[in-house]
């Protein structure tokens, strides 16, 4: 889900680093008036956990191959502002450092992963797990349905951002400047491979860490845990 | 043994997992993620590699392109999957560090905490 340099034209990517700015500054506001000293080693841990959990390239029939992403598990652990910090300092490391994501891209990635991810997949956890115990089903249930619809989402609008590109820029014979394929494609590829390989990858980590959590350390799903952290 | 101490070495884990990530996908003959094709793999696909692609390419030179030192593709798989370890140390710790500062700049701001 990483898009590359070049894919994206520069309209596409300046307005994806536009949407994702705000999410930054709100997010290191937010952030800065929750998160306690104590949980910056969880933060770091995430954050650790969703760059390895990216390395892990599964493959999917049609030859591709995709990863889960972790922001979910972060949201649920954390709340969704660290996460969308966590999960942005991975991607930053990536596109820098291995040429994992596009410079360019980066602001489009950090806003599918990032950002929709961690907040779709929250969302619906809270959804599932309203009112529930912290040692409840629905606790690692709800994380495990949120990881999959996050990673689902975040997929469609990568798809999104790629198929919109033959309509926004071609060149005088009608080809097409960055990304090639229409949104008619890259919609489906996208979605079909996350609904069928990548999201159950992401479902199964993400609910099985919470299940683990909650069978050691229930406070890290507590309420207060996680309003702390909001 | 701390929960904080099994999760560090779980990550640890993971890390010497990783080339799973690679060698998975190898022997089941899978290639790039879709929409991440290199401009060869384009021009394959396609018969032409898009213009506008094709220009901004070379725009940065990660100095491990994809998790590997650099000419290091094609030179083996035990290679790489050395390679792939040795990534994912060098980027977990950047991870880490960078997680620890700018969370330690933004906690820093509270006055209850130690």
């Amino acid at each position: 889900m990483h898009i590359p340099d070049n894919y994206l034209g520069p309209q596409t990517y300046v307005a994806a680093y536009a949407v994702a700015a705000p999410f930054w500054v709100i997010a290191s506001r937010l952030v800065s008036r929750t998160l306690r000293m104590r949980q910056v080693p969880l933060l770091a841990l995430g954050a650790a956990f969703s760059f390895v959990i990216m390395m892990f390239n599964v493959p999917a029939p049609g030859g591709t191959t995709g990863h889960a992403v972790g922001s979910v598990l972060i949201a649920v652990l954390l709340g969704p502002w660290p996460a969308v910090i966590a999960v942005s300092i991975a991607l930053a490391v990536q596109a820098l450092l291995f040429g994992d994501g596009g410079i360019t891209a980066f602001g489009a990635n950090c806003l599918t992963m990032a950002v929709i991810m961690p907040f779709v997949g929250y969302g619906v956890y809270r959804l599932i797990a309203a009112g529930s115990s912290a040692t409840s089903w629905r606790r690692w249930f709800g994380a495990a349905v949120g990881g999959y619809l996050g990673l689902l989402v975040a997929a469609a609008v990568t798809g999104f951002l790629l198929g919109i590109q033959p309509m926004l820029a071609h060149d005088a014979a009608g080809r097409p400047l960055y990304q090639p394929f229409p949104l008619a494609v890259a919609v489906p590829a996208m979605v079909l491979e996350h609904l069928l390989v990548f999201g159950w990858v992401e479902a199964i980590v993400t609910g099985l860490v919470v299940a683990y959590l909650q069978r050691t350390d229930v406070t890290l799903l507590s309420p207060q845990a996680t309003e702390a952290a909001k | 043994m701390t929960l904080s101490r099994k999760l560090w070495i779980a990550l640890l884990a993971l890390i010497v997992l990783t080339p799973l990530g690679l060698l998975l996908p190898e022997w089941l003959g899978a290639g790039s993620a879709w929409g991440e094709w290199s401009a060869q793999e384009l021009h394959q696909k396609l018969g032409f590699v898009p213009r506008g692609l094709a220009r901004l390419s070379q725009l940065w030179h990660a100095p491990l392109p994809d998790y590997a030192a650099p000419g290091q593709q094609g030179r083996g798989l035990a290679l790489l999957s050395v390679s792939y370890v040795l990534s994912a140390v060098i980027g977990v710790g950047m991870v880490v560090g960078l997680t620890f500062l700018v969370g330690r700049l933004l906690a820093r701001r509270q006055p209850h905490d130690s």
